[in-house]
């Protein structure tokens, strides 16, 4: 039986107190791709409870997102944000979700994203996260960019790391391993920097900003 | 001296665009952040270095 808004409200409370979970349950964080990051990052953030994901991939479900993503071989060719809107429902039927199936550019970053108060740059391309970092950090300045970059291949468990650049700038990742080498993306590993992510964000909501 | 990633280097005077065109970054890939902020794309050509300042590249990798 699914459990009532209230009693899912005081379970999160009692785990994480009264002053963490009204931070978290008032925050709105915005997901931007929903692959092996985005899909894990908006997993765990509806798991602890956030009041409000913003999800954004244009992308759909492949059978070779499955060895990492957090879809099933039953949603192969939903759109991403549907497919994970169907998951995560069915993990937190009371987080509040708004899902945007487009691409995230230039153009129109700051209107997607500008009820956040999180930005988790979720992104598979290089390109596309130094985009996104640079249009949050320069046109959002009141928002923090939890960003990610180096989490391909088989390297070593302990070389994914968490840095702040600024005061509203963190980095995860190991910052060298790049797809692009021919090194392949593993679970584990790409959760492990999704976790990193995740819960940068929650120390945020926490007012822990320290790394 | 204007400190880069950790390294010092006799840059000041410099032009972030001028600095950045004797590396071998892909300008596509990184954000650069001076004395705690992140520097605009639009504003590269015209932030000059100056002795003391700190500047982090970023320079992200694919994959996610």
């Amino acid at each position: 039986m699914i459990p009532t808004k209230e009693e899912w409200i005081k379970a999160l409370t009692e785990r994480h107190g009264t002053e963490l979970q009204q931070a978290f349950s008032s925050a709105t964080v915005a997901v931007c791709g929903l692959g092996g990051l985005g899909s894990n990052i908006a997993i765990y953030l509806a798991r602890a409870g956030i009041g409000k994901l913003i999800l954004c991939d244009f992308d759909r479900v492949d059978m070779t997102n499955l060895h990492r993503q957090q879809y099933k071989a039953s949603q192969i060719g939903m759109y991403k944000t549907d497919a994970l809107n169907e998951n995560l429902r069915e993990i937190n039927p009371y987080v509040d979700l708004e899902a945007h199936t487009e691409r995230i550019t230039e153009d129109n970053a700051v209107t997607l994203l500008q009820g956040a108060d999180i930005v988790c740059e979720a992104f598979d391309s290089a390109e596309c996260k130094a985009m996104l970092t640079n249009i949050v950090l320069s046109e959002l300045p009141d928002k923090y960019l939890v960003a990610a970059s180096g989490m391909a291949g088989m390297g070593v468990t302990n070389s994914i790391k968490t840095r702040r650049i600024t005061s509203r700038f963190y980095l995860c990742g190991d910052e060298t391993s790049d797809v692009s080498d021919g090194i392949g993306l593993v679970a584990p590993r790409v959760a492990l920097c999704a976790a990193h992510e995740a819960h940068t964000v929650l120390r945020i909501l926490a007012k822990q900003f320290e790394v | 001296m204007v400190k880069v990633n950790g390294t010092e280097l006799d840059i000041a005077g410099k032009t972030l665009t001028e600095y950045l065109a004797t590396t071998n970054y892909d300008m596509k890939r990184i954000a650069v952040e001076r004395n705690g902020d992140i520097v605009p794309k639009a504003q590269y050509g015209e932030t000059v270095l100056c002795d003391g300042d700190s500047l982090e590249v970023v320079s992200f990798v694919g994959g996610g």
